[in-house]
Order: C-alpha cells, then structure tokens, then sequence
C-alpha cells in the first residue's frame, strides 16, 4: 500500500518539493547577506535593503508562497486523492483487493498528509528564517517600502511560524472530504480552494485577535500620544468628528481596536461640537466663501485635552502584544490541526459505508 | 510429454448436449482409427481453454467414456484410451450396408422424398430405441 | 458442501425503488453460476452485495461462510472483476501487477506472470493505452491470480468484440479448471451462460425468478403442445410458468419433477435460452401456483 500510494503521488511530490527545495537554496544563499548586512547597520538596515529589487521579490515572493502553499496543496493534493479514484472506478478494483478500505484511506491520508505538512514546513522554515532580520527591524520601529508589517500583523503573520502547516493540515483534511462528498476532482479542487482562502481571510478578521484574551488598555489623550482625528465632512464647514487614535503599546504590537469613549464608557457616536472647534479653529474667509483651517498652537492644544479629559473623554486601546506572537502561533495551528482531524474522522466514517 | 492426437469442437445448433458432443466425437474417432490404444485424451484444462466450456461438462463426457470401457483416468496423469472400437469392423457391416441400400431403393421407388425417408427413419429409430430401454427396465 | 452464497431475504433499497428484493439463494460452492436477467433488474447490486460494496437494507447475505468485506481475509478470499474491468490509466501492466503482489498476501507471481506472457501484453504499456479486450484480461488476471475461492464478474464481457469475449471466457474456464474456483458471471448472453455455467440464476424485477443446477432445470422443465386446454386443468404437481394458445392449440412451458402421462401432449426439451426467456418473460405480477423462487439442487 505504501508502494501504491507513492506510486500514485510522485510526480506531484516531485514536483513541489523539487520547487520547494529550490526556494529555499536560493532562501539561503540571500538570507545569509541579509543577515550580514543587518548586524554590520542595524538601524539604517531597512532603508538600506529597501533599494534592492531581488530583496524585495523574495520578501513578497515568501508572504504569496506560504500563502498559497496551504490551499494549493491542499487542494490538489487532497481533492483528488478519493475523487479520482470515485470518477475513473478505480475503487471496485482496489477496494477489492485483499486490504480494507479504513487501512487504504489511513495509508494513503498519512502518507499524502505528512508529505503536504513537510513540504510547507520547509517553506515556512526557509521564509521566517530569511525574513527574521526585517522581522526584527520592524520590530524595532523601523520602516522602509514594503517592509512595514511587523509578525504578528494579517498580512504577515500567516506566512511565518508553524501556522501554515495547520492551514496545510486543514485544507488537505477538507479536500479529501469534499472530494469524497463531490465525486468529482475538479469541482472538488474549486471548492477547496474557495473555502480555504475564504478562511484563510476570515481568521484575522474574526477569530484570531481572539484566540488570547486582549490586552485592554484606558488611557488619556494627551499631546504626547495623540496621532489622529477621524470622522466625515468637510473640515472648513463643521465636521462631525467621530474620535481620536493614539499611539499604544509597542511597534510591533497589533492593535485591534483604537476607539474614544464618554463617560459612561460608550463610544459616542459623534464627538461634541465643541471638540471640532478646539481642534480646528476656523480661520477668515479668504474670499470665494472658502474658509481655511489652521492648526491649532501647542498651548491651545493642551487647553483642548485638558478640556477633554475633564469631560470624561478616555481613549480605549485593544491589542495583542508582539510578545504573544508564538502563543497565537501554536494556538492556531492546534485549532486547525483539530479541525483536519475532525474532518478526517468524517472521511473514515463515509468511506466505509456504501459508495458503488 | 504426449502430444494430444484430438481436438473437440462444439456444434451449438445441433441440439446435444456439450457433453454428449465430447463423447461422440471421442467415439467416433475411435472408431476411424484416428484414436488408437494407449493415446492421452486433452486434459481437462486444455479442453475448457479451447472450448470455453465448463470443466464439468468435460469430467461428465470422460466420466461417461470410462463407464463404457473406453478409457481410463490415472491421477495426475491424464485420461488414456483403453479399447478400440474399430473391433466392429467392416467385415460385419458389410451385410447391413447391402440391406440398408435394397432398402433405400425400396423407399424411393414408393415414392418417398428424401424428407420422409429420413423422417421415417429417425421416428423408427427412436421407437426401437425406447423399446430396447423398456426391454432392459 | 460449504455454501459459496447463501443470501436469505436479501433486498436493497435505493431512496425509494427497491432493487433487490426478498432474494434467497443457496449456491454451492465449486460451480460457475450464470446470473442473468434485464438491465436493471438488479444484477449489479445483487454482485456488489455480495462483494461489500453496498450493504444490505434487509435480510442477510454470507459468501463463503463470512460476511462480505468484512476484512482482509474476506476481501482475500473473494476476487472481483466490476463492470467494465476497471483498471488504472496511468498504471503499466507491471504496476498492475506489482500492484495485486503487494495488496494481496495469497497472489500467485507465477500464475500472473505466465499470463500477462500468453496474452502477450506489454508490461510497460500503460493500462488506459491498452485494447477493451487487453484491459479486461488484465483485470481478469488481477482476479485470478490473487487465488481467491469465488471470482465474481461482473458482465465482464458485454463492451467486448466475438473473439475477445471467446477469449476472455477461455482463459475463465480454465482458470476455474486448474484451481476449483467458484464464479459466479453476470451476463446478458444466454449463449455464453450455455457454454460456461452449471448454475442459473434468473433475477427480473428485483426479484429471483429462478435458480438452480442446469442440468436439473432442463430435466425438470418440458415445453408441452397439443390441442387447446387450461392451464389450471393440469394436474397440480405441473407448474406452468408460460403459455400462449390459439384457437386449436395450446402450447405450455411447464415445470415438473414426474413424468407427463398425459398423451395428447407432445413433449419437447427446452434450450437454455428458452428457459431463461420464459421466466424473464413471465409477469410478475400474475398469481401463480408456486412462490417466486424455484429452487432445484442436486
């Protein structure tokens, strides 16, 4: 069984590890300059490597792979692996050799699923290690072109760590499953691929600032933390300004949320009117009825918090910190690893009852 | 190794039986010499790969052909002829082919197709056949 | 003598339509049993019933003394080879073969490799670049030489040409020859059931209509003509199973273990063929004398 199973499999095999072992040499003959180049200058590192066109591909390059890697193995490795044999018949032939079906899915999912999870691994291997010295820049408050997300930020956190081969874990568990449901490989394959890119998307969206408690953070607007106003309509003409945004925590952290609240501890809808004419005084007309807006002096600034710490005003912070990054890693992994073992078990259960 | 001296072939439309085919056809090699004392009868297996017919329709006519005396199987060797039947001889056929013409002359000048001669002489042998069986029951 | 099959009340059901129902069968082991019947009267499921690919909605079934797949032994002791011969495109003929050495613990290199040699077949030739007849062989040769103690076909030779069929029923017979295999072959031939099989099954409207040894139900069965007469006029250890009459004359198909005394008829032997078509064509529906299955066993 084990010979059938490669048999069957090896030039997809072939195939991706022959591109992943590519990757990742040409991962480690760069990476090692960079590191060079990062401990010879490590504040001017970013903007230094910032001007190199290969640096920059490999970087992008890293984050579309190991984004790619989970729904793409996982689909075509997965989807066909009972679906092909459902569509071309292949089963009544050997389903009725001397070998159960339970001990012919367990070979082949084993041996298919590890191989999968390997292969993203290396990647995943390669890429973090080659990207550590930018990780760390960032880190450090650095930033520089495309190098501006720390790890633990969406677009870059998927692509570092143990987390792709959870979603490698899940996208083969559900392609299998789906394929056993479809019967078919290519509907099988588009399903798959849909499904896991929408999860793929949805996970920092909706779950994973979750998966640890945030760190809840009130603190007062001052001058010293204030980085922004927001809210909508013309600014010369009375806006209605919704809330502030300060800077919380350290640069690498991932803020979740940067709301204003009352007194009462609610998000107002709007801010009191008085609060735009604080924080933008209208200046004379210039002719033409238009109106040009002034900032306001850094005393009369102070003037305006105070005034607006009196009235209660707070500014709540919800982040997770960098320090947390491997405790979301390895939690995430262990949700989507339990996931493929669950729609696996679903797998054992179908294939053994009738499929002609 | 003998090499097998005959080969069986089947006649679908004739209306006998397989097996009684096999049997005949041995008999009647028997009888034109073609099968001579001491030679192999194909194998079971050789029969069932030419003729795609069950092994037991070959036992069944071998089984029959060793009943009448005619061969006999030894284990793990093969089914080897043990009679032959060129015994009746043309000497004592000689006399009945004479009647069988005078006969035949006798019916034609009656006035009798071909079809009816045959058909009277099918009907007269299946009558004397079911009378020698009650004879001997 | 241990049974090949044994099925009592067997039925399956799909949704709402019953493709098999209430079927009892008793084959012996040791013979080639002949299933034939309509298309869809429920042939295929019967087969795959008893290979495991489908379990039962009701009733038992039990091949060879165990129930089917119901792990590795059972799946060894039973070869199969499913309609249209299923074999694996992008596999060689070696891979096939390499592929029935390492699945099955009982296969028979020898026995494999002296095929593949007479059949001529090319073993690195993939499997899907191969003839109708050259893939039906192989899948055959894949059912043989795993020496199991029942092969059970599936109408393995309807998609193929006169001689590729000749020859896949050869190569049938004298596997059964060599190593005392039971088969039991679905077919839509009543010529070739003729030739290979010792043991009917006739199945029509998911029901068994008939079963039994051959030579008994050509014994036991006469097709009587005469002069005009009721069927129900007969004495009652004659079962009609057809009948079809003019003004004059009456012709029957009836089924009987004693002798036909009665001198007005004419009693003739029945091919198998006719045999097979009176009771495929016999209504389902009609109140008969006997049950639905008929069974005579040596």
């Amino acid at each position: 069984m084990i010979w059938l199973t490669w048999r069957q499999f090896r030039l997809q095999v072939l195939v991706i590890f022959a591109a992943v072992v590519t990757i990742a040499i040409a991962m480690a003959v760069t990476g090692s300059e960079l590191l060079h180049a990062y401990h010879a200058d490590t504040v001017g590192f970013l903007g230094q490597i910032v001007n190199d066109r290969v640096d920059k591909t490999l970087y992008l390059l890293g984050l579309a792979l190991l984004y790619a890697a989970p729904s793409v193995i996982g689909a075509f490795w997965g989807a066909p692996l009972i679906a092909r044999e459902l569509e071309a018949g292949t089963h009544r032939l050997v389903w009725n050799q001397s070998i159960t079906r339970s001990r012919w899915l367990a070979v082949k999912l084993a041996l298919t699923g590890v191989a999968a999870m390997a292969a993203t691994g290396l990647l995943s291997l390669a890429v973090s290690w080659w990207s550590s010295p930018i990780d760390q820049a960032v880190a450090r408050g650095q930033s520089a072109g495309p190098f501006s997300f720390p790890r633990l930020f969406p677009i870059v956190y998927g692509a570092r760590g143990v987390v792709p081969i959870g979603y490698t874990a899940f996208a083969f568990a559900l392609g299998v499953a789906v394929g056993l449901l479809l019967r078919r490989s290519v509907p099988a394959i588009a399903i798959t691929l849909a499904v896991v890119i929408a999860v793929q998307t949805a996970m920092p969206l909706a779950v994973r600032g979750h998966l640890i408690a945030p760190v809840r953070l009130t603190t007062a607007i001052t001058t010293s933390n204030f980085t922004g106003l927001h809210g909508s309509g013309p600014p010369d003409r009375g806006p209605t300004l919704q809330g502030f945004t300060v800077r919380a925590g350290k640069p690498g952290d991932w803020v979740l949320s940067n709301q204003t609240i009352n007194a009462q501890g609610v998000v107002p809808h709007t801010l009191p009117a008085w609060v735009a004419d604080c924080f933008l005084p209208k200046q004379a007309a210039i002719g033409q009825g238009a109106t040009r807006v002034k900032a306001p002096t850094p005393r009369l600034l102070d003037g305006c918090f105070t005034r607006l710490a009196d009235a209660g005003f707070r500014q709540r912070v919800t982040y997770q910190p960098a320090s947390r990054f491997w405790a979301l890693q390895w939690r995430e992994t262990a949700m989507f690893l339990t996931l493929a073992l669950l729609l696996t078990g679903f797998c054992f259960w179908r294939v053994r009852r009738d499929l002609t | 190794m003998e090499t097998t001296v005959i080969e069986f072939h089947l006649d679908g439309g004739s209306g006998v039986s397989p097996y009684q085919q096999i049997v005949k056809q041995v008999r009647h090699a028997l009888r034109l010499g073609l099968l001579r004392l001491g030679d192999q009868l194909p194998t079971v297996k050789d029969v069932v790969a030419q003729l795609a017919i069950n092994p037991n329709t070959v036992l069944k006519a071998y089984r029959e052909l060793e009943h009448d005396g005619l061969v006999a199987a030894r284990p793990g060797v093969g089914t080897f002829i043990t009679r032959e039947l060129t015994d009746t001889t043309f000497a004592a056929q000689g006399p009945l082919r004479l009647d069988l013409e005078r006969w035949l002359t006798k019916a034609r000048r009656a006035g009798l197709d071909d079809e009816s001669i045959e058909a009277l002489f099918q009907s007269s042998f299946r009558s004397a056949g079911q009378a020698d069986q009650e004879d001997i029951a | 003598m241990t049974a090949g099959l044994r099925a009592r009340g067997l039925g399956k059901r799909y949704r709402r339509r019953w493709a098999l129902t209430d079927c009892t069968l008793d084959v012996p082991s040791g013979r080639v049993v002949g299933l034939v019947g309509p298309n869809g009267a429920g042939k295929s499921t019967l087969l795959n019933l008893a290979v495991g690919v489908l379990t039962p909605t009701s009733g038992t079934i039990e091949v060879l003394g165990g129930r089917p797949a119901s792990g590795a032994a059972q799946l060894a002791k039973v070869g199969y080879v499913a309609q249209d011969t299923p074999t694996y495109a992008g596999l060689s003929v070696a891979d096939h073969m390499r592929l029935g050495a390492r699945l099955n613990p009982a296969w028979d290199e020898a026995l494999a490799r002296r095929r593949i040699d007479r059949l001529g077949l090319d073993r690195g030739q993939k499997a899907g670049k191969l003839s109708g007849g050259q893939r039906a062989q192989l899948a055959l040769t894949l059912g043989i030489a795993k020496r199991p103690e029942l092969l059970i076909l599936d109408e393995p030779v309807s998609s193929l040409d006169p001689l590729a069929r000749r020859e896949f029923l050869q190569d049938l017979m004298e596997a059964v020859a060599e190593q005392e295999l039971t088969v039991v072959l679905s077919s839509h031939l009543v010529s070739d059931v003729d030739r290979a099989c010792d043991y009917l099954i006739v199945l029509v409207d998911s029901r068994v209509q008939v079963c039994g040894d051959i030579e008994m139900l050509l014994a036991t069965h006469h097709r009587l003509t005469g002069p005009r007469r009721d069927p129900a006029s007969l004495p009652a250890d004659q079962h009609v199973i057809s009948a079809s009459h003019t003004d004059r004359q009456s012709t029957l198909l009836i089924r009987t273990d004693g002798p036909i005394l009665d001198p007005a008829w004419t009693v003739s032997r029945l091919t198998l063929e006719d045999l097979v078509l009176a009771y495929m064509r016999r209504p389902t529906d009609v109140e008969r004398h006997d049950g639905p299955v008929l069974e005579v066993q040596r």
